[in-house]
């Protein structure tokens, strides 16, 4: 074949894209997955009884918004990926500053208790449930990011699937955080950081199989 | 080798803003301006690919035509504020690195993945012809993308005129299209290997 009948064939036709229609795409799909993940929050697991209550509780907050600061990061970054030549600059620290910062207090809280009060800090009551619940809390934006994604055209699609985890993984902790009854910076950095870790992780090898364009 | 390249006159940033005002105007549906952009881009391409993949000389004009399509597939992710150079080159080195990495021969190459950005530096307008059959792979496509590409893309027709000859709707001719497009863009890269 020749190049030139393959022009040919491109510029042939309706041409015209309309301006920006990429641009949306990945908040929209996180729009529409975050009410499923809210239906699972409210068929499957229910909000924390004393949640007004909890509203008053600075840990509660820091337990909110540490994991939707990562999803704010992760989704700056990723729709940075989703286009070629965009470079990612340093969006991406926004999703490590939250983690060191729950690292740093959860150290700080470890160290200023008696060892025999550490463990039951760490593990709460419900440590068992916490990392897997976030994963399942984080499937809807996680699929939905990625359907997103394969309409785009990352260049370098395990970065671009680990960023759609992070993205996922922190709206997903935000929502299981409105069920979770643990208050404790040593579980969150843990077992949250885990949670998050999950789809971070599956986005980073789902990435070159499911994104290749 | 016959492949010769012409060295252009203009500097790399006067071709950077011309292609970029054709490719503008050909996003805006200005297909005369598309054609000029897709040739042009095409010579920078054969230039750029060239002088990377000098090992594989038959392979370049596979390449360019495969980086033609990704980016004809790809121009609703172009950002107009974004310089058109760094978009093409990442396009052009993602599907070199593809290339590459189908022949398993990565830690063979010198350096020919370099961050040089001069996609636009040099033109090459004497192509080869690529050893990939168009008419062959479209054959692969089912009729519902295939019909659409070869009227409307091939015989020049219109969509509503294809859409009456074909007896597919109007939005079925554009979604066969671009689907179509998609997966020949596929085929190019994997199948199509010899």
């Amino acid at each position: 074949m020749k190049t030139d009948d393959l022009v040919n064939l491109l510029a042939t036709g309706e041409v015209a894209v309309p301006r920006r229609s990429a641009s949306g795409r990945i908040g929209l799909a996180v729009l529409a997955a975050l009410p499923v993940s809210f239906v699972i929050l409210f068929g499957e697991y229910g909000l924390r009884p004393d949640l007004v209550q909890a509203m008053f509780w600075p840990m509660f907050w820091v337990k909110v918004l540490f994991p939707l600061c990562i999803a704010a990061a992760a989704f700056v970054t990723v729709q940075r990926l989703a286009r070629p030549g965009v470079r990612m600059r340093h969006a991406w620290w926004g999703g490590v500053l939250p983690v060191l910062g729950i690292w740093g207090l959860a150290a700080f809280v470890w160290f200023s208790v008696p060892i025999e009060e550490r463990m039951p800090l760490l593990m709460g009551q419900s440590w068992r449930i916490c990392a897997l619940s976030i994963g399942f809390m984080a499937l809807p934006v996680f699929a939905a990011t990625f359907v997103a994604l394969r309409g785009l055209a990352p260049t370098r699609p395990a970065l671009a699937g680990a960023a759609a985890g992070a993205l996922a993984g922190g709206v997903g902790a935000s929502v299981y955080a409105l069920h979770c009854m643990e208050l404790t910076a040593p579980f969150l950095a843990v077992w949250y950081v885990s949670g998050i870790a999950v789809p971070v992780l599956l986005g980073a090898s789902l990435g070159p199989r499911l994104l290749r364009w | 080798m016959a492949r010769n390249t012409v060295g252009s006159r203009t500097t790399p940033s006067d071709a950077e803003a011309a292609l970029r005002r054709l490719f503008l105007r050909g996003l805006d549906g200005d297909a005369g301006a598309y054609r000029e952009f897709l040739q042009k881009l095409s010579a920078h391409l054969r230039a750029f690919l060239g002088k990377r993949l000098f090992g594989w000389p038959d392979e370049v004009e596979d390449l360019v035509q495969e980086c033609l399509l990704a980016m004809h597939n790809q121009r609703h992710t172009y950002q107009s504020d974004q310089p058109l150079t760094a978009w093409v080159h990442a396009i052009a080195r993602y599907k070199m690195i593809d290339l590459l990495r189908a022949k398993s021969v990565r830690e063979d190459l010198h350096d020919p993945l370099d961050d040089d950005l001069a996609v636009f530096a040099a033109s090459a307008t004497e192509a080869s012809d690529a050893k990939r059959d168009l008419g062959g792979l479209l054959q692969t496509l089912p009729e519902r993308q295939r019909l659409p590409i070869v009227h409307v893309k091939i015989e020049g027709l219109s969509v509503a005129e294809t859409a009456s000859l074909t007896g597919m709707s109007e939005s079925a001719v554009k979604v066969g299209i671009h689907r179509g497009l998609k997966a020949l863009a596929a085929k190019f890269g994997g199948g199509a290997a010899p």
